[in-house]
């Protein structure tokens, strides 16, 4: 073929129609394997929580009450996940509170202060780059350390405060890191206008860097929590309770010999958590334990996860709109 | 140049012997220039002669990025407001700034204004209203935003948008305003309105402003400083240096030859 009958081919009508007519064959195709990859990983986890659901069904019926307010027992139809969720509670709270004022105070420095009268920003970025590798360790490995810190040089103990203090080492990864990222998405010229207005420092952050970036801290604080608080390996490892049939003690409740708890005794309290009574139940020879208890416990546990995450993408919103860019 | 002309007219400020470097590169060269009060000064010349940097010297913007530094002074009143133990914040609050692009702050109408005055310590109601009200007055932005002041900033238009800025750093009662190309974002009724601003400011407050725009440096300017390749080639009344330029260069660019 000439040249010129490939230039001629350009402006040729019937040519140009079978070019786009090809073109639009590999658009279908490529929508037909993102909608079936879409489809299979949907399928998949709809096939996990409805066989869960359907396992733990017996459960949910009239005894879903006793279920979810009674104590261990080893009967399976007496046992129930109070402790369980009680205590994923009390952990994540620990957690949240170690976690959520370091990540962010970290991730504030890293962006607002180094390279800015702080440390250099190529250390900064040293820094970034090893915190970001720190989310990529096996969680079992902040077990052992919290085995060997906690619990060994501090004598924490197994306890409420040293599973919190585990979980929050675990998540402060991604806090700093979502941090930074949501700072830097800020643009300059809003640090430039308010600099320039005569703000210092401390109110530039607190009056406009952090509102403005709100939505993502709180996201990254989100998933790092429903991360934190599907997690058994490193509790296993510091020395979870699986057979726990008390509560922490409640501050200022009567102690039986005598005076009151203090305030912070709960922290001090032996523990269970969520994924280690599932983990227990599974390992049961028990039917009633290993397939309903496990799958009931299962479901609340995903059931506690979703919520985290739908609270995660509600408040990304109502900070989106509250922000008036 | 001639200082003889400004002698008439007090002055509030004056750049002495200003150099300036962003690492290695030597951007302002031997800078020395006078700031009338309650005028208007412009700094005009081609993209890349320093006038931007020299005008966000005034308020120490460069400190917000490593690898600046400079030499020589900018008095204000006498006072060197480059000297190392003068806290850059004290300049910002004598000395405010509207940005090329408008960027008012993700906030109400209303916050943006008051916010300056909240970190001056006024936390009073009454008083707020009145001054966020006096600034956008000041503004020319009242009647368009009275009913609305707790919408978004970011709901008004371009221009209403710069004239936001001007009016959030009126409301501080600043002893100058920097204006860094306020116009060059806006369509041209916006610019015609931002300029009549400027126009109405002039006797209240002392201006300082950077453009690209040499009609406009015509229109709203009593001083201007032509500046190229980081050196002020020439620095007088705005009608001496459109009216008859001293220097070869001035009349170039001003007759459209280069720029």
């Amino acid at each position: 073929m000439t040249d010129a009958n490939d230039i001629a081919q350009l402006t040729d009508l019937q040519t140009i129609r079978k070019g786009i007519n090809a073109r639009k064959l590999v658009d279908k195709i490529f929508v037909a394997l993102a909608l079936g990859s879409l489809f299979s990983t949907l399928g998949v986890l709809i096939v996990l929580i409805g066989k869960l659901v359907i396992e733990g069904s017996k459960r949910f019926g009239s005894g879903f009450l006793t279920f979810i307010t009674s104590v261990p027992d080893s009967n399976p139809e007496e046992a129930g996940i109070k402790i369980a969720i009680v205590g994923s509670i009390l952990v994540i709270l620990v957690t949240a509170s170690i976690a959520v004022p370091l990540g962010i105070g970290a991730g504030i420095y890293l962006e607002e202060y180094a390279g800015r009268g702080g440390i250099p920003t190529w250390v900064a970025n040293i820094i970034e780059v090893n915190i970001s590798n720190l989310a990529g360790i096996p969680s079992i490995i902040y077990g052992l350390l919290a085995l060997g810190v906690f619990k060994a040089q501090l004598k924490l103990g197994e306890t409420i405060i040293t599973a919190g203090l585990t979980l929050a080492l675990l998540i402060l990864p991604i806090i700093i890191v979502t941090t930074r990222e949501s700072i830097k998405a800020i643009p300059q010229a809003l640090r430039e206008g308010v600099y320039a207005i005569g703000a210092s420092r401390w109110q530039t952050i607190w009056d406009h860097i952090l509102p403005a970036s709100a939505g993502g801290i709180l996201t990254g604080i989100i998933v790092g929590l429903s991360r934190a608080i599907g997690e058994a390996a490193p509790l296993v490892t510091i020395g979870a309770l699986t057979f726990l049939t008390f509560l922490p003690p409640v501050p200022f409740s009567p102690k039986q010999g005598g005076g009151v708890y203090g305030p912070f005794d709960w922290l001090f309290a032996p523990f269970t958590v969520m994924p280690i009574q599932v983990f227990d139940w599974v390992g049961r020879p028990d039917p009633g334990f290993n397939v309903v208890n496990a799958g009931a416990a299962a479901v609340i546990l995903v059931f506690m996860t979703l919520s985290m995450n739908a609270l995660a993408i509600y408040l990304r919103v109502y900070f989106r709109k509250r922000i008036k860019w | 140049m001639d200082r003889t002309t400004i002698a008439r007219e007090k002055l509030k400020a004056e750049v002495v012997n200003f150099n300036f470097f962003y690492g290695n590169f030597h951007a302002l060269k031997n800078i020395n220039i006078t700031v009338a009060e309650k005028q208007v000064t412009a700094l005009i010349g081609p993209s890349g002669c320093g006038k931007s940097t020299l005008l966000r010297a005034f308020n120490r913007m460069h400190e917000l990025y490593p690898g600046t530094r400079h030499e020589g002074q900018i008095l204000l009143e006498g006072q060197d407001i480059m000297a190392k133990d003068v806290d850059p914040i004290e300049v910002r609050m004598r000395i405010g700034m509207v940005f090329q692009k408008p960027n008012p702050f993700p906030k109400s109408i209303y916050e943006n204004i008051a916010y300056g005055l909240r970190i001056r310590g006024i936390n009073k109601k009454s008083t707020l209203d009145e001054r966020v009200e006096q600034a956008l007055r000041g503004a020319a932005l009242w009647d368009e935003v009275k009913d609305r002041l707790d919408k978004p900033g970011f709901s008004l238009s371009g221009g209403q948008q710069q004239r936001l800025c001007i009016a959030r750093t009126l409301a501080t009662s600043p002893e100058i305003i920097l204006f860094d190309e306020p116009t060059s974002a806006l369509d041209p009724i916006a610019t015609n309105s931002i300029e009549e601003l400027i126009q109405e400011l002039r006797n209240q407050v002392t201006i300082l402003i950077v453009t690209h725009n040499m009609q406009q440096a015509t229109r709203v300017s009593d001083y201007t400083a032509f500046m190229y390749l980081g050196e002020v080639v020439e620095f007088d009344k705005t009608n001496f240096i459109f009216g008859s330029p001293t220097q070869q260069r001035t009349k170039d660019y001003i007759s459209g030859q280069f720029g």
